[in-house]
């Protein structure tokens, strides 16, 4: 084992699959010499060159378009958009092109590209470089999304996510780029759609992701000092959505709290809930409840951003709410 | 051009408030940390000051990223935008947005995107909405070299030209998008070349110099008010610094930066004060000092002002 950041770990599974397969590129932003905003890509177009990690000239829509391209045409492009909140720019090449053209071609098309992207809030960037945009993106049938919380989730599922033969979009987020975690020194990869049990307990199942996860984690640890157990699950895809594995530890818990950073109206939290009130219905002693931030643009100023963002104690309230 | 002195004297105190107020900006954020991420204008002060100078309120502005002075001639007072670097409640919206894209229709002023180039489309439609009203009114945006790589950029450039709409293009080339130089973000030489296949009128000039700026865009101005379309005002530039102040700024020769600096807008506007006699040593040494004193109480009211209550993030998602 070694212990490595979250960008490090990002950047290794890049590598990795570069060599793996000359298929694979990348193009971006300011991502070949510059490294990427966040220096996710930093060194790499040392080894594998310019035409590997192509810089782009700013513009979005192509870079997302002509990575469609290109992959329907055999290659394993990785595009990168530097902010999450840029998404929208290039919705139509994932909703219309990506999305859509296995279905429309009877199969026959496959579209593999990983689009990229760094979201949340927690930088002072304001409302057009911090949003949280997963729940866009769930309700477009024909892409996958990954949203790990973790350096060791980041690099197996970033290998997954490239070796798939369907657009993937690849959420990071801003404020995991420098923790740190424990991955193995041999190959490996986490097979999409595969939720994970961070922390075991049995009195209420916390279900978080992304930068979620380390404050559901310390608010467990919190409550486990009162002797409430607390399971921590991360669903780690969005799409596809581990169902089984949530279902399974509310069953034990009797009791769920749903946690995302975005906005709570249509947020995934609430595909989630619909799907554990079915699912789960005669296991629940309490209603399934959510926390999300407020359904506001992501405010600027520091104290406001801070209240904006879930903190640890509301997390904390909601599961003590849940217990009643 | 007709300027009278006290006007030239007036676009000197703004171009140097602009650099001073850019100093001092960096200055703090690199001894404390700000809230705010400057993304300095060193260097281009003049596409800014020239461009907005003499503008009438009820014309239309959306600043860039890099025009910081659009909003000091507009009349947004240094202290407001010195309270938004701080995210102080005193700051343009409460701090509840950046300053970066503060808007302020009082003024003129509105809000910008940090989605670099939507704003063209978006001033675009500005001058759309002027021209239907009846007024007489123009619409004027100022964006970078990399925002005219945007769909959205060529878009608006297209649907001005067709229906003849008030607004000016500002485009501030300062060679750099971040770390992405001119010739690796466009094949053409000049961001005005794109203009010319898109039927909008194109002008190159040198973004240093202030009055050339001024004249440029007056023209492109009386052209818009005259009901004669869109100009695209290309300025030539440099920008000095990284592309943030948190940029390392490595991918840049150091010999290529001091040689930039060589070509200062501040010192040569200056220069020609000087030498037609507009400004007098003394009078250059009053501006320095009133131009100061303006940022220390800045920076005072700044530091002094509170934040925002954090209950106020919910206010004001919808219209009343
Ligand atoms: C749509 C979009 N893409 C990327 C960015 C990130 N970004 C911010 S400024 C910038 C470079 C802008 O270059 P240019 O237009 O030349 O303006 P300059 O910074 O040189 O003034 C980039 C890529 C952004 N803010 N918005
Ligand atoms: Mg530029």
């Amino acid at each position: 084992m070694k212990e490595i950041t979250y960008r490090e770990a990002l950047r290794e599974a890049l590598a990795e699959e570069m060599r793996r397969d000359e298929k694979v590129f990348m193009m971006g932003e300011d991502i070949a010499n510059y490294g990427g905003s966040f220096k996710v890509t930093l060194g790499l177009v040392e080894e594998f060159g310019t035409n590997r990690v192509k810089d782009t000239p700013l513009a979005e829509s192509v870079i997302v378009g002509a990575a469609v391209g290109a992959a329907m045409v055999g290659m394993r492009p990785v595009p990168e958009i530097m902010f999450a909140d840029f998404m929208v720019l290039v919705m139509d090449h994932i909703v219309n092109n990506a999305a859509k053209m296995t279905y429309m071609s009877d199969g026959e098309l496959k579209v593999p590209m990983v689009l990229r992207a760094a979201q949340g809030a927690g930088t002072g960037s304001g409302a057009h470089h911090c949003q949280s945009v997963e729940g866009w993106l769930m309700n477009i049938p024909g892409i996958k999304i990954v949203i790990p919380s973790t350096p060791y989730d980041a690099k197996g599922l970033m290998k997954a996510a490239i070796r798939d033969n369907n657009p993937v979009v690849f959420l990071e987020h801003k404020m995991l780029y420098a923790t740190k975690g424990m991955i193995p020194e041999e190959e490996y990869v986490i097979e999409l759609g595969k939720a994970d049990i961070k922390r075991e307990g049995s009195d209420v199942t916390v279900i978080a992701y992304s930068a979620m996860i380390p404050k559901a984690l310390k608010a467990a640890e919190i409550l486990a000092k009162e002797g409430i157990s607390v399971e921590v699950i991360d669903p780690r895809t969005l799409k596809p959505l581990d169902t089984a594995t949530l279902v399974k530890s509310v069953a034990k818990t009797k009791r769920a709290l749903i946690v995302h950073e975005s906005c709570l109206t249509g947020g995934a939290g609430a595909e989630i809930a619909a799907i554990l009130a079915k699912e789960a219905f005669d296991y629940l002693d309490a209603p399934i409840t959510r926390i999300g931030a407020p359904d506001t643009p992501v405010p600027f100023s520091p104290p406001l951003e801070k209240y904006f963002i879930p903190s640890e104690q509301r997390i904390i309230q909601g599961i003590r709410d849940l217990l009643g | 051009m007709n300027l009278t002195k006290d006007e030239l004297r007036e676009m000197y105190r703004l171009l140097l408030l602009t650099r001073k107020n850019d100093e001092r900006v960096n200055e703090i954020y690199a001894r404390k940390g700000l809230p705010e991420l400057p993304h300095s204008c060193m260097g281009e002060e003049a596409i800014a000051v020239g461009c907005t100078y003499k503008l009438r309120q009820d014309d239309y502005i959306i600043p860039s990223l890099r025009a910081r002075g659009m909003f000091l001639v507009k009349g947004i007072p240094t202290k407001v935008m010195m309270a938004g670097a701080y995210g102080k409640r005193t700051g343009p919206a409460r701090s509840i947005s950046t300053s970066h894209h503060m808007g302020d229709m009082s003024k003129g002023i509105m809000l910008g995107t940090g989605l670099i180039g939507s704003s063209v489309a978006v001033a675009t439609g500005a001058a759309l909405g002027l021209k239907d009203m009846g007024k007489d009114s123009v619409s004027l945006i100022s964006f970078g070299d990399g925002a005219s790589s945007q769909g959205d950029f060529f878009e608006s450039l297209n649907l001005a030209a067709i229906w003849k709409l008030p607004v000016i293009f500002v485009c501030e080339n300062n060679g750099y998008a971040i770390s992405t130089t001119t010739d690796r973000q466009m094949a053409v030489e000049n961001v005005a070349d794109k203009a010319a296949g898109l039927g909008v009128s194109a002008v190159i000039v040198d973004g240093n110099d202030v009055l050339a700026v001024f004249e440029a865009t007056q023209e492109a101005v009386a052209r818009a008010r005259r009901g004669e379309g869109p100009t695209l005002v290309e300025c030539k530039t440099n920008r000095w610094h990284g592309h943030s102040e948190n940029d390392r700024d490595n991918y840049r020769n150091p010999a290529e930066v001091e040689a930039m600096k060589r070509d200062d807008c501040v010192k040569r506007f200056e220069k020609y004060l000087l030498d037609k006699g507009v400004l007098t040593p003394e009078l250059a040494a009053k501006i320095m000092q009133s131009v100061l004193q303006e940022i220390d109480e800045a920076v005072k009211f700044a530091e002094e002002s509170p934040f925002p209550a954090p209950e106020e993030a919910l206010r004001d998602v919808y219209a009343d």
